[in-house]
């Protein structure tokens, strides 16, 4: 019993008080000791990329109240969108629009049953953050082509 | 007591333990507002390209076409609607206590009511008007 770690003490001693605060309930520790693979890195990103979205959604709503609000208004809402760290979120947003409709077609797939396999999960995860760079990129090259700036 | 509710203990129920049964309306909208989403976000990508280079005369113009002041409003609703849904889980699974929970929950409600009264009035405003003079 030596080889047993002093911190492996069971659910019982990691516990918490639960969101109702009616019980304590116990709280896995996987995040310490968990291997790190694709599927988890894209469950991750699916959750961020639409956090990332939620301000991107808001970002459009300025938008277009500043277009409600004038040509100096747009023009300088626009001034702020095209400055280099403007196109930095922009292109994150993109890849982020990307990535999460990829993300999402994955989970509307395992809704009816497709796409289980580890191997078909980790393939498609790759595949979805592989999509998500490769048409941000596309569309920004489109975008620089059709004399955006 | 035909129901599966007749099989639990009267503590259980009293202490209002268990599933609310409210939660297959969230779960059908959070997957049929992403079906929605699938061509509406592909048109937001293409409206960007077209507008970025127009400036505020073209951007107008682009929104005084019905079928795009259409597209924008189902974007705008159906978004909002989308990332409520989806930020709540987010909420429930990280707020450390019932008072935080219930705080961030609003706040997020409140944030996508806003986010889309806010779109939605100005997206009308410029389909209907032309903009501001």
């Amino acid at each position: 019993m030596s080889g047993v770690r002093t911190d492996a003490q069971g659910p019982s001693a990691q516990v918490r008080a639960g969101p109702g605060g009616t019980a304590a309930r116990p709280m896995s520790p996987h995040l310490q000791v968990w291997r790190w693979h694709v599927t988890m890195l894209a469950s991750i990103l699916t959750r961020a990329t639409g956090i990332a979205l939620y301000v991107g959604a808001l970002i459009l709503a300025g938008w277009a109240l500043s277009l409600v609000l004038g040509r100096d208004a747009y023009g300088s809402y626009m001034a702020y969108l095209t400055s280099p760290l403007g196109l930095l979120v922009l292109f994150g947003l993109t890849a982020s629009v990307f990535y999460h409709l990829a993300a999402g077609l994955r989970h509307l797939a395992w809704d009816i049953g497709v796409g289980f396999l580890p191997r078909t999960a980790n393939a498609t995860a790759v595949a979805a953050m592989a999509f998500g760079v490769a048409a941000a990129l596309a569309t920004f090259a489109v975008g620089f082509a059709m004399g955006g700036r | 007591m035909e129901s599966a509710a007749g099989y639990r203990t009267p503590l259980s129920r009293a202490r209002g333990l268990g599933a609310a049964h409210t939660g297959v309306q969230s779960f059908i909208s959070e997957r049929v507002t992403s079906i929605a989403l699938v061509p509406l976000c592909l048109w937001a990508v293409w409206a960007g390209l077209r507008i970025g280079p127009t400036g505020y005369d073209g951007a107008v113009a682009f929104l005084h076409q019905p079928v795009n002041a259409i597209a924008a409003l189902l974007l705008a609703g159906v978004a909002f609607w989308h990332q409520r849904i989806g930020l709540r889980v987010v909420i429930e699974d990280y707020a450390e206590s019932h008072m935080s929970r219930l705080f961030w929950l609003l706040v997020n409600g409140a944030v996508c009511w806003v986010g889309w009264a806010v779109a939605s009035f100005s997206i009308l405003v410029v389909a209907l008007q032309g903009g501001a003079h």
